[in-house]
């Protein structure tokens, strides 16, 4: 249980948290031991971004990763997922203000898409990020949820069905 | 049989999306209570508080029971564990993504001391 013994006292830095504030928004916080020039930067350019976006531990491969990180710029991201076929994320920027806010879209999916809000706030040299995820509507965020796509991470309906089926099992 | 199960989601997603029943949650995990109990502990009238609960039993997070005239209400469990399982996953999955990000702004780090000795050298 990783996820527990990282919001227990004594390690407070490596807390990442997750709330649904709202119908519609989906906040992720974490602080991270680094200045926000440097965490932006890891953020807006691709071949950084890259490196962390999919962790090495969720047996996906990232195969493609192109961004052109400008107000009114692309993404496009192909990922992988062991023993399935790729699959496209891609959007574009709405706002690039180094080294503070980064906001994105995410069109993969046919319809409107979630708002994906980033802030870069400095804390005596650390870097408090916050992604915050504005949906167009409460049935589309329940529905992201529901099919597992609110981590960016392509599960299929199987293992959802099975994730649902054994949580269900007392 | 998804289709079912993403319903239920859906109304316990939007039974938590009240701070009110939110509380209520909170409070019954502590202790069962009576209607009459979270009313007052919640200033709300007693046909408020009602509609909160009814919320909260439709997505199967509180059960009630009325014995006599007191309706005790304590918490349904199952399903607020199903809730809670869903965020935590989602939260592993960033907390794995935010460990990566760590190790490169580390690198990043490194690089620049590295480079501004060089200049000032």
């Amino acid at each position: 249980m990783d996820a527990k013994r990282e919001s227990e006292p004594g390690a407070p830095n490596k807390a990442t948290t997750v709330q649904r504030k709202s119908d519609r928004e989906l906040v992720v916080t974490r602080t991270i031991n680094g200045p926000p020039r440097i965490v932006f930067e890891a953020f807006a350019k691709p071949e950084l971004f890259a490196r962390w976006w999919i962790p090495k531990s969720f047996g996906l491969t990232l195969l493609s990763c192109e961004a052109d990180v400008r107000v009114g710029g692309r993404y496009r991201l192909v990922i992988k997922p062991g023993g399935a076929d790729p699959m496209e994320f891609f959007g574009r920027y709405l706002e690039v203000t180094p080294p503070s806010r980064l906001v994105w879209t995410n069109e993969e999916g046919g319809e409107p898409g979630a708002v994906t809000t980033v802030t870069f706030e400095d804390k005596s040299g650390k870097t408090l990020l916050v992604v915050h995820d504005l949906y167009p509507s409460k049935e589309a965020l329940d529905a992201a949820i529901a099919s597992g796509a609110t981590s960016g991470m392509p599960e299929t309906l199987e293992q959802l069905n099975e994730l649902v089926t054994s949580l269900a099992t007392p | 049989m998804v289709k079912y199960q993403q319903e239920r989601l859906d109304a316990s997603f939007a039974a938590l999306s009240d701070a009110t029943r939110r509380g209520v949650l909170e409070q019954l995990g502590r202790a069962d209570a009576s209607i009459t109990d979270l009313a007052a502990r919640f200033h709300m009238t007693l046909a408020g508080m009602m509609k909160h609960v009814g919320v909260l039993e439709q997505a199967e997070l509180v059960r009630t029971e009325k014995v006599g005239r007191v309706r005790t209400c304590r918490l349904g469990g199952r399903r607020l564990d199903e809730e809670a399982a869903w965020l935590d996953r989602h939260r592993q999955v960033w907390a794995a993504r935010f460990d990566e990000l760590e190790n490169v702004v580390e690198e990043l780090k490194r690089k620049e001391k590295t480079d501004g000795r060089k200049k000032r050298e």
